[in-house]
């Protein structure tokens, strides 16, 4: 077991990777009532051609199997696990990104058995053709409710246009039709692959005895078997840096037509210390551009072009990288056109400003630290690529001028922007 | 659990409540007022063009780069119904300085300029800034307009306005459109001023501060006068003869089956934890009645919940469904109704349930959000109980109280938002 500490932030983390490659990480929190525990999986909607465990050539799948594969797994012989965790005094939840599906629980009390919980039912799978049939009624409604969400046929439509090939353009949920290829079979093969131990983190934090809790994961780890490690062999999607699309507008039943601009990144590191550092900076450039102390904010909102609703954001994880800006507005062509002009004729950021925006980051990261949630989220993110959500201030501090200009120049390109339009159906 | 200091300073009630649970300290003003539609859009407006520029700080710009400078200190406004109360929010976030090696007094500077928000707004000739305001008026019609594209949202207002026609419950807490255009800068302020002096004003600081660090920073900021406080009645439905049905028709892919019904118990009552266990059984969680059946057994929706009003006696079901399926989904909702007004829930479902409960209210002073919600609770209600008192009333709910809670639980009304196209059923 190795401990971590941080001085400055005045925490503790417990660490310890097990026999069979699962990570640990525990970070007590004595102060809070609650324990949060996520179990995480690095297989995400992006996974979708890889080969099988057990087989020798590469598979496609059908879209939106991880997340239902989520699903289904809080389903048991006995009855669903929602029962066992709401006994135990426990809530439960899962959710799927990109590139993690994710299990947690958080509770007050109970905290072993509801840990034990989550570790059992996770690493036993149970699927049958009558129960997978069932899902696909419920997922079919998960998925006509984001139908008739416009924030979300928004952002789904400007990752759209961004990619040509990469499958970070396919919703996570998939669609009505693609899951009803799913089975049980194909279910279990992707469990095979990408539940393993040692593609899995489980990151528990709460008013928790850290040697306490290692020694009881320890043993309930030991008693189960899997089968030996393997390297998960994932398709490389060839993908040009320019946007798939320019433009792309959907009409749907709304009133307020809304307005987002998408930055495709290039040449996203992998993995590393250098990734987070592009992730830092370019999440303090589009702040620096567009957040409400910018110049330009207090001038497209006095022009009424945007309202609360604008946001800037910045998502990087394994091999591709997007910003998003936008939100509601009345006039989506000309706020798309200010956006564009305002990221191509970016040339410079003064050294006071960039201690300005990295005190401003610097204050947010210790509020996100209130967070038990955020810490184990993010946490697992950056600790798949490689890197420590921790080194996040120390990123912060050691950026410069020269690399924000940096990320502009490679990103603030015409030919990687796009931009979709969710307007009101004529 | 948590302890909260409270002391009246004028006008303002101060509550303290120290903590080192966080790596923030958050402020959080709230000023309430009976709902009532001559003002409400007024007070819709005053926050947001309060948090634009002081005096010290007369622009957006200037204002926000302030805040950066105080390590990203965030300001963000927000408008609730509590019952028939208007509740108006105002909330910081500032960092401890502890954990940024700066000795600067961040706390105390994140008071002066939530203090010059109220009291040193940026102002002219006898009235707030008249482009603020204009560019606010613009921003609150877009507001209450984006209210009709989140559906779910949509149908929840639906369905209050349906059920509360005429009672200032009906009202949207951003006001309505019709009235923007009639409000200028000197009416606005005129109103701000009169909120100043008869909203009951409520300033909570949590995190890791006790009362006596920060009262007296808080006497030489915030000069309000004493004043008398209103209590809130709410108006009592006329019970109706039959269930009101209404159904509305868009462009939609998926239908919103909304149902209100009157639980006759509020905040205020002595059977209002048998009424939150009720409600926990029937719909409330993830082992939940309407849960097992209209998700899990019949497959119908992804979501299908409760959740009660607590001051208002109020108490909603909500599911998304296919179009066809509306008698389908209410069968299933009516008859797990029908089987918690029969008594058919058992020991287990109760003590589930009560553990459940427990958990979330435990959980929910894990935010410093939470804490301060749990606190207001008694400022809304007559009826004062902390935290501990309330977990141990939970505990002693019992399966006759239950059934009892589901005597005085009427249906009142069906809101259901449904697809256009095609007439079938």
């Amino acid at each position: 077991m190795k401990i971590i500490r941080y001085d400055q932030l005045q925490e503790q983390l417990f660490y310890e990777r097990l026999n069979n490659g699962l990570d640990v990480y525990i970070l007590p929190k004595k102060e809070f009532n609650k324990t949060y525990a996520t179990f995480t999986t690095k297989y995400g909607s992006v996974d979708n051609y890889f080969t099988p465990y057990g087989k020798t050539s590469m598979k496609k799948v059908p879209d939106g199997i991880a997340h239902f594969l989520e699903h289904k797994l809080f389903e048991k012989e006995d009855g669903d696990v929602f029962q066992i965790f709401s006994k135990q005094g426990a809530s439960a939840n899962a959710f799927t990104s990109f590139t993690r599906t994710a299990y947690l629980f958080s509770s007050t009390t109970n905290v072993e058995k509801n840990l034990e919980t989550l570790l059992d039912f996770v690493q036993k799978p149970y699927f049958t053709e009558q129960t997978v049939e069932k899902e696909k009624g419920i997922i079919a409604q998960e998925i006509r409710m984001y139908d008739d969400n416009p924030d979300w046929r928004l952002y789904f439509g400007t990752i759209e246009s961004m990619y040509h090939n990469h499958p970070v353009k396919i919703d996570i949920a998939g669609t009505v039709e693609s899951i009803s290829h799913i089975t049980k079979d194909l279910l279990y093969e992707c469990y095979e692959t990408f539940y393993h131990p040692s593609n899995m983190l489980l990151f528990v934090t709460g008013p928790v005895d850290p040697l306490t809790i290692l020694e009881q994961i320890r043993t309930n780890q030991a008693q189960k078997t899997f089968h030996s490690p393997i390297d998960i062999e994932r398709f490389n999607y060839e993908e040009p840096s320019h946007v798939a699309r320019e433009k792309h507008v959907i009409e749907m039943n709304i009133q307020t037509p809304k307005c987002l601009v998408g930055i495709k990144a290039k040449n996203v590191y992998t993995k590393g210390k250098e990734k987070l550092k592009h992730e830092c900076a370019m999440g303090l450039l589009l702040d620096h551009l567009f957040g409400k102390s910018s110049l330009h904010y207090e001038r497209l909102y006095q022009q009424g072009l945007i309202d609360e609703t604008f946001m800037v954001d910045y998502t990087e994880e394994s091999d591709f990288g997007f910003g998003l800006i936008g939100g509601d507005t009345l006039y989506p062509d000309q706020l798309a056109e200010e956006i564009q002009r305002i990221l191509l004729q970016f040339s410079d950021i003064g050294d006071e400003q960039v201690e300005r925006m990295k005190r401003k980051k610097i204050g947010s990261f210790l509020r996100s630290l209130n967070s038990l949630e955020y810490i184990a989220n993010q946490f697992t993110r950056y600790a798949f690529d490689r890197m420590s959500l921790f080194d996040v201030v120390e990123t912060l501090q050691s950026l410069t001028s020269d690399d924000i200009k940096a990320v502009a120049r490679e990103c603030f390109v015409r030919e990687q922007f796009t931009v979709c339009q969710v307007v009101p159906k004529r | 659990m948590f302890r909260e200091e409270v002391k009246t300073i004028g006008g303002l009630r101060l509550h303290v409540i120290p903590t080192k649970k966080y790596k923030t300290n958050t402020l959080v003003l709230k000023m309430k007022a009976p709902l009532c539609e001559r003002d409400i859009t007024m007070r819709a407006l005053v926050p947001y063009v309060l948090q634009n520029a002081t005096e010290r700080h007369p622009s957006m710009k200037a204002l926000r780069t302030y805040l950066d400078e105080l390590y990203g200190a965030t300001l963000q406004v927000d408008l609730a119904k509590k019952g028939e109360n208007h509740i108006i929010t105002i909330r910081m976030d500032v960092a401890n300085e502890k954990f940024l090696g700066t000795t600067s007094p961040l706390l105390r500077e994140a008071l002066t300029l939530f203090s010059d928000m109220l009291f040193r707004p940026l102002t002219e000739q006898g009235g707030f800034s008249a482009a603020i305001v204009e560019q606010e008026k613009r921003a609150l019609k877009q507001k209450i307009q984006s209210l009709f594209d989140d559906k779910m949202r949509y149908a929840q207002h639906r369905l209050i306005e349906e059920m509360y026609k005429g009672s200032p419950y009906a009202l949207d807490v951003h006001g309505k459109l019709s009235d923007i255009d009639t409000i200028d800068a000197k009416r606005l302020y005129k109103h701000y001023e009169h909120m100043l002096k008869h909203d009951e004003i409520d300033l909570y600081i949590v995190g890791d501060v006790a009362l006596t660090d920060v009262e007296h920073d808080v006497v030489e900021r915030f000069p309000l006068e004493a004043r008398s406080l209103r209590s809130t009645e709410t108006t009592t439905l006329t019970k109706r003869t039959s269930v009101q049905e209404v159904i509305e028709k868009q462009h939609v892919k998926q239908g919103k089956l909304h149902l209100g019904y009157r639980t006759n118990t509020t905040y205020n009552d002595a059977d209002y934890d048998a009424l939150q266990v009720w409600n926990g059984i029937f719909g409330g969680f993830a082992h939940s009645k309407l849960f097992m059946n209209v998700r899990e057994k019949a497959s119908l929706a992804y979501y299908a919940a409760s959740r009660i009003e607590s001051h208002q006696g109020m108490m909603m079901v909500m599911a998304g469904i296919e179009p066809s399926n509306y008698e389908r989904a209410l069968e299933i909702i009516h008859a797990q109704a029908e089987a918690m007004r029969n008594g058919q829930f058992s020991d287990e479902e109760i003590i589930q349930t009560k553990a459940v409960i427990r958990n979330q209210l435990l959980e929910t002073v894990d935010t410093a959000r939470g804490m301060i919600e749990i606190s207001y609770h008694n400022v809304i209600a007559t009826r004062q109980r902390p935290l501990d008192e309330w977990l141990e009333a939970i505990e002693k709910v019992t399966y006759e109280d239950i059934v009892r809670i589901g005597e005085k639980i009427e249906l009142d009304t069906i809101y259901f938002l449904t697809e256009k196209e095609g007439e079938k059923k």
